[in-house]
Formats: C-alpha cells, sequence, structure tokens
C-alpha cells in the first residue's frame, strides 16, 4: 500500500450506514457455528435457526410497533416496495375492482418505478406533486383518493431531503375512501418514532443498512386487522406465510434485529445528538455562503440530513473541489447518471438550482470534529468556485 | 458430543474464506451505487466478485444478475426472460414448479431422468420459444440430468434453456450442468457461502423484464443496492469450488458409497432412489420398508444427527415428496424417505457414527416389533 492518504470523511449516511460493531458480534455466531436452514424442520439446527429469526422478527416488530408476525422478511427495501405496491395493486385490481395507485413525485425510484409498472398492467397510476417544502398537499391528494384507489404511497422521510410526511393524517383521507397506505420508511425507522398503530398504517418497508445492519435484508410490514393481502411477488418453498419464499439467512435477520433494538433504544439521545450537529452545521453553512438555500421543510424534518444548493455553482464542480468529504447530490441510486435530481425538480427549483443540490448526511458515527471540517471545507470550496467563476 | 450435521443440500456451513471476505467487507461502508470514493470501493468489489462468479460457470460477468437467491433467480428467469411457452421438468424445486402455474410438466422416468425423447416431443407440440426449465442435479435425490443429450434438444427448436444448478454447481464439473444452459440460477450458501444471495447467469445477452424495479443496479434488471458482502463471500465460496470441486468430489463419493454399504448392511431390503442413474457424490435419499420418516428423525435428533426428510423448503409440512412421486415411488415407501448429504466438513468418522445410531435405530424398532 503506497497511498496513505486518509480516508475521506463519511457524510454520506443516507445512501448507506456503516455496520454497527456490535451488530457484527450478534450476527457473527450465525455465521459460524450455527449454520442451520431455518426451514429444516428435521432438526435441532433448523429449530435453532428459526428461533433466531423469530426473536430478530420480534425485535424488528418492535421497533415499529408491530406483531412479529406482521413482519415479512425481503432482501432490502426495493424488494419490500416492490413486493407492496405489485402485491396490492394486483390483488385489489382484482379482487375489489381497485386498480387506482396514488404516489407522489418525490418518491423513492423503485416505488415511482413499481407504480409505472402497475400502469403497464392496467392500473390507473396517478403521480401527484408535491409543495415546495417537499411536503403532500393533502387536499389534492384527498381529491386523487377515490373508491377505485387500491394503494396510496407515501414515503416516512425522503432520501434526498430528509423532510417528514404526515402520515397520520394521510391514513385517515386514504381509510376514508378504503385505499391502503404504504409508507417506504427506509430513512424513518430507527430515526423517528414509526408506531404502525398510531398512524395506522397499512404496509411499510423497511431497510437494515439504513439503520447501521447489514446489508441485504429488509422488512414489510403487512396489517393483519383488518387484513391486506398481498399477490406475492415471486412463489417457490412458501416460506414467511407464503408471502416470500426463499431460504430465510438467519445471520442477517439477526443482523437487523439487533439494529433494529439498538437504534430504538438509542433513538432519544442520538436524535438529539443529530440535531446538534444537523443545527451547528447549518448554520456555518448559512453564515459562511451567501444565498445558500436549505431544500426541504425547516421543521418537519429529520435530523442528520442537509440538502444545500449553492446559487451559481454546480454541485458536480463543488463535488470535486470536495474530495476528502464523501457527499452525494442525491440518492445513490441516481447518482451515477448525471442529470438534475427529480426530487429537487419537484420541488419547483429551477434546473440551474436543482444541479447545485448537494446532499450531505450525518449519522451515529459522525462527530462534532467532522461536522466542523465538512463547515470549513464546503465554506472554501464555495468561496474559490465563486471567485474562479 | 457435537452436534453431526448431514443436511449439506438444504444449506452448507460457510466456508473460511467465504467467511472472511464476507466479514472484511462488512467491515467498511459504502453503496456500490455511490460515485464518492466509498462507493468505488464497493463497486470494485462487486466488479471482482461478479467476475468469480461468471467464473464458476465460465460464462460473461455482465451475465451475472445477483439476486437475494437461487429462488429470486428462478422467479426471475420463468417471469422475466421472453417465452410463449414454458416447460418445467416435475422434478423441479418449487421455486420452479410454482411459478408458471400454466406451464407443462415434463414427466421423468422411475431413475429420476428426463428421457430426451419426452423432451422432444413436448417441444414439437409447444409453440417456440419454449422456455425450458431443467435442474442439473436434483435436491432430494441427486440425481443428475443429462443436460448434454437434452440441451441440443431445445436448442434445435429455438428454445431457452434454464438449469438450475443450485445443487450441481460446485459439486460436479461444469460440463454437466453450465454446459449448454442458456441460463443458469446459483445459490451462494449451497455451495458455501452465506445465505440471503444468489445469482441468475445469462449465457448471452437478452431481454430479462425485472422482477424487482427500480433504480438501475445490476444493468436495471434487478433494483436494490448490492449487497456487497454477501457477494464477495458468495465470490470467494465460488472460487473455493472451483478449487475443491474435482477433489472433493472423489472424497465424498469415497464417503457416500461407504454409507450406502453400512445401509445396505443394515437393512438389506433399503432401497436407495435414484440409484440406477448419475447421482451427486453427496446425496443419497432411501428408505427402508416399515421404517417411518418421522420416528426416525426425531430418534436421530435425540442423537445429535441432523438429517433431513426431502426439501426443507416446505417447512413442517408432512408431504410425500413430488420427487419421489414424479419417480413413481409407492407412497407407503415414499414417506419414509430420509436424505442424508455429506459436505465439506463431513468425515469418515461422521459417516460411522451416523450408521452406529442408525443401527442403534433399527435394532430399537425391531425389538419394539417383536
Amino acid at each position: 500500500m503506497t497511498n496513505l492518504a486518509p480516508r475521506p470523511t463519511y457524510l454520506d449516511y443516507q445512501a448507506t450506514t456503516p455496520v454497527d460493531p456490535r451488530v457484527v458480534e450478534a450476527l457473527l455466531p450465525w455465521l459460524t457455528e450455527n449454520f442451520g436452514n431455518p426451514h429444516s424442520a428435521n432438526h435441532r439446527l433448523g429449530w435453532e435457526a428459526a428461533d433466531a429469526v423469530e426473536q430478530a422478527r420480534a425485535q424488528v416488530a418492535h421497533l415499529i410497533n408491530a406483531e412479529p408476525r406482521e413482519v415479512i422478511f425481503t432482501s432490502g427495501a426495493t424488494e419490500a416496495n416492490n413486493m407492496a405496491i405489485k402485491g396490492a395493486v394486483r390483488f385489489r385490481k382484482q379482487h375489489e375492482e381497485r386498480p387506482g395507485i396514488v404516489t407522489l413525485a418525490t418518491e423513492h425510484k423503485c416505488v415511482l418505478e413499481s407504480a409505472k409498472a402497475m400502469g403497464r398492467e392496467g392500473a390507473e397510476v396517478t403521480v401527484l406533486p408535491v409543495e415546495p417544502n417537499g411536503l403532500v398537499d393533502l387536499d389534492r391528494l384527498a381529491a386523487a383518493i377515490t373508491e377505485r384507489t387500491a394503494l396510496v404511497s407515501i414515503m416516512a422521510v425522503n432520501n434526498e431531503i430528509g423532510v417528514i410526511q404526515p402520515l397520520a393524517e394521510i391514513a385517515r383521507l386514504c381509510h376514508a375512501q378504503g385505499a391502503w397506505l404504504h409508507s417506504d420508511a427506509a430513512q424513518a425507522a430507527g430515526k423517528i418514532p414509526l408506531d404502525v398503530r398510531a398512524l395506522d398504517l397499512d404496509l411499510v418497508s423497511l431497510s437494515s443498512h439504513k439503520l447501521y445492519g447489514p446489508k441485504g435484508i429488509g422488512a414489510l410490514f403487512l396489517r393483519r386487522r383488518p387484513r391486506v393481502r398481498l399477490e406475492p411477488l415471486f412463489d417457490g418453498g412458501g416460506q414467511e406465510r407464503g408471502q416470500r419464499s426463499g431460504t430465510l439467512a438467519p445471520f442477517l435477520c439477526v443482523g437487523f434485529g439487533a439494529a433494529a433494538a439498538i437504534a430504538e433504544q438509542e433513538m432519544a439521545a442520538e436524535s438529539d445528538r443529530l440535531w446538534i450537529l444537523h443545527r451547528r452545521l447549518q448554520q456555518r453553512l448559512a453564515e459562511g455562503i451567501a444565498g445558500i438555500v436549505f431544500n426541504g421543510d425547516a421543521e418537519r424534518r429529520i435530523p442528520g440530513n442537509l440538502n444545500i444548493a449553492i446559487p451559481g455553482i454546480d454541485a458536480q464542480a463543488l463535488l470535486k473541489a470536495l474530495p476528502e468529504l464523501a457527499l452525494s447530490t442525491g440518492s445513490a441510486c441516481t447518482s451515477a447518471e448525471v442529470e438534475p435530481s427529480y426530487v429537487l425538480s419537484a420541488l419547483g427549483l429551477p434546473d440551474a438550482l436543482a444541479a447545485g443540490g448537494l446532499r450531505i448526511g450525518l449519522g451515529r458515527m459522525t462527530t462534532v470534529a467532522e461536522v466542523d471540517l465538512a463547515a470549513e471545507r464546503i465554506t472554501a470550496a464555495a468561496s474559490r468556485l465563486r471567485q474562479a467563476a | 458430543m457435537p452436534p453431526l450435521y448431514l443436511d449439506h443440500n438444504a444449506t452448507q456451513p460457510l466456508k473460511p474464506a467465504a467467511r472472511d471476505a464476507l466479514l472484511a467487507a462488512l467491515a467498511v461502508t459504502g453503496n456500490a451505487s455511490s460515485v464518492h470514493g466509498y462507493g468505488r470501493a464497493q463497486r470494485r468489489l462487486l466488479d471482482q466478485a461478479r467476475a468469480q462468479v461468471a467464473a464458476l460457470a465460465d460464462l460473461p460477468p455482465e451475465g451475472v444478475v445477483f439476486t437475494a437467491g437461487a429462488s429470486e433467480a428462478n422467479n426471475l428467469a420463468l417471469c422475466g426472460l421472453p417465452a410463449t411457452a414454458w416447460l418445467v421438468s416435475a422434478v423441479e424445486h418449487p421455486s420452479a414448479l410454482a411459478v408458471r402455474p400454466e406451464a407443462q410438466r415434463l414427466p421423468v422416468d422411475a431413475d429420476g431422468l428426463v428421457r430426451p425423447a419426452d423432451l422432444a416431443a413436448a417441444l414439437a407440440a409447444l409453440p417456440a420459444p419454449a422456455l425450458v426449465v431443467i435442474q442439473a442435479a436434483n435436491n432430494e435425490t441427486g440425481v443428475v440430468q443429462p443436460l448434454a443429450d437434452l440441451a441440443p434438444l431445445v436448442r434445435a427448436a429455438g428454445g431457452w434453456l434454464h438449469v438450475d444448478a443450485v445443487q450441481a454447481a460446485g459439486r460436479l464439473p461444469r460440463a454437466l450442468w453450465a454446459a449448454g444452459a442458456d441460463s443458469l440460477a446459483l445459490s451462494a450458501h449451497k455451495l458455501g457461502g452465506p445465505q440471503g444471495v444468489g445469482a441468475l447467469l445469462l449465457a448471452r445477452p437478452t431481454p430479462l423484464a425485472p422482477l424487482i424495479a427500480g433504480g438501475g443496479q445490476e444493468r436495471r434488471r434487478r433494483a436494490g443496492t448490492e449487497p456487497v458482502a454477501l457477494i464477495a463471500g458468495f465470490a470467494a465460496a465460488a472460487t473455493a469450488a472451483i478449487a475443491d470441486q474435482a477433489g472433493e468430489a472423489l472424497r465424498l463419493l469415497a464417503l457416500r458409497d461407504l454409507l450406502e454399504a453400512g445401509l445396505r448392511r443394515l437393512a438389506p431390503d433399503c432401497q436407495v432412489f435414484g440409484q440406477a442413474a448419475p447421482r451427486l457424490p453427496n446425496t443419497t435419499a432411501f428408505a427402508v420398508p416399515g421404517v417411518a420418516a418421522e420416528t426416525a428423525l426425531a430418534a436421530l435428533d435425540l442423537a445429535g444427527v441432523a438429517i433431513s426428510s426431502g426439501s426443507a423448503c416446505s417447512s413442517g409440512k408432512v408431504e410425500p415428496s413430488h420427487v419421489l412421486a414424479a419417480m413413481g415411488v409407492a407412497p407407503e415407501l415414499a414417506r419414509g424417505a430420509l436424505r442424508v448429504s455429506l459436505g465439506w466438513t463431513t468425515t469418515a468418522a461422521d459417516v460411522d457414527r451416523f450408521l452406529a445410531v442408525w443401527k442403534d435405530h433399527l435394532t430399537r424398532l425391531k425389538a419394539t416389533a417383536a
């Protein structure tokens, strides 16, 4: 190794989070001595693996105040979103004459793509715009939901701009028309309280690797009373109550469960800590960069997600000027494509400003020193780029 | 005494190389789609792993679509590949049998083999292009299909041959499961890699409608953040399998011969299913008339021995195996079917211990009957 340059400071916690060392410790035994197939019904190794999976399921369920049997393990939130949207729309279109799906322009790509796929199967797809602050317009939503609506899919927290959608109010509008509410909570779970009973949610997607668990696992909450029914996305051995076939990986389940338990336990304190870091960073950037814009509602948001735009400065140029920071211009799934973020465009930002969008993600391992370094470097880079222009 | 695991067709213990690769990748963060250094480092790991998994089948890396496992890979093939008709062998895994209810079943003979004449006749009766799904080796009996004879028939009919190579990959020479296949389903945990990851391998470019839509991962064929640690573990297991296959096959075959000789010695009327057909070197599916599988499994479990009554997927359900039914095995005998599957951790002492426990069980049964 000749390259001794220090690693860049990781400020992209919305793309993925490091696996918490406590999570690694919890899953380690399930990689070595306990390796059974949890679906092997014939012997102890299988039963032990099944018990571990059930304990993890209970931990994940507890995080969102669900019953364990309402939690279906998946390979991640993308699969859970596909499963919820395609499964609900296919089922209700066929059995209840409800072919409609309503969603927002700022949803995660996999939600929009799943809705689009349903459109190709004959579903009625409505993609609503959002307010300039990134929040849903409840009047417009109410008007869009009809007795033909199978499902409304609105994320709990946006992955690019961090705003929190008013799920309880949205659920009331949905249920008044008999529509189910699905929420992609990949960015919310473990960060803000998410009580599926209090919010009256029908389907919720979760991701392990966004809350310091391993990649390759997520979950779908599937309400039991009143019962939400889906067409399964794929078939096979009939695992997960027939909803999701395929051998479960106990070590991933255990890791996800441990991550959920840690997040739940530490949520309040960690949220306070992140708000301090968040406000500190925001204040320094606001002081240092004239005209800087902070995208998304200022109040109804999670701490640790700042989406900034600097008039006159292109985000790609800014990123290039900041090799010591690992930041992103938007969702990781689309960041390989160099085009203005569709989320920022949906806020009504002009292309020039949308192209300037930069996401700074803070998380569990972020320190005050890292935040100060980020503020100083971003301010200096912005100033350099402005002088050069 | 430590438990004795003889259920390697359900899942294999993680090989040390796979565990090391997985843990090393788990220790670094990053999303392979991110453009910063953390993301690019993940992308490099992913590209390298893709090449390793492709090398296992000697297919192009760009044809590898990582999935959550083989069930998803089989579903993706059956739902996503263009076809106007589907032909699925009767002994396939449930993940291939359940997907297309309209699919035609391809029968097998008493040894569990697909007969080329049956395939040719079925293809002639179907509109082209047909998607044909045949396992390389069966998970319950270990019977190895004559793909070298079957693949040319599919090609001549303008069809697409999807091979479920889950049990064969890493256990048999590549020529017996990859040659002639247009696509393959692989599972990491069946070859000593981690659970939670598998792949669909495409031998040549083809349209493929994604099952899981979203971001542009896996060339738009499978969305979702790539679980790079799992994939790295899969790749390490694949590389180990390439190196170990020939030697392991001989070693396991010797152990299995020992096992089957012992079974026959202890119960001369013991029947080994698929015995006349080529089989995986590690698998023995057998039944002794009058010996119930349920009680045998319970007795073996008490003695710390883990084997299986068949496929592990339909958990808890006591149903006669669809594989044995397709082979024409009488239901009474099929209900007594047990599967012993050996793997990289199995030793000759393990086989001896199994036979000792089996002998005790048979003796006790005889004593109760007398």
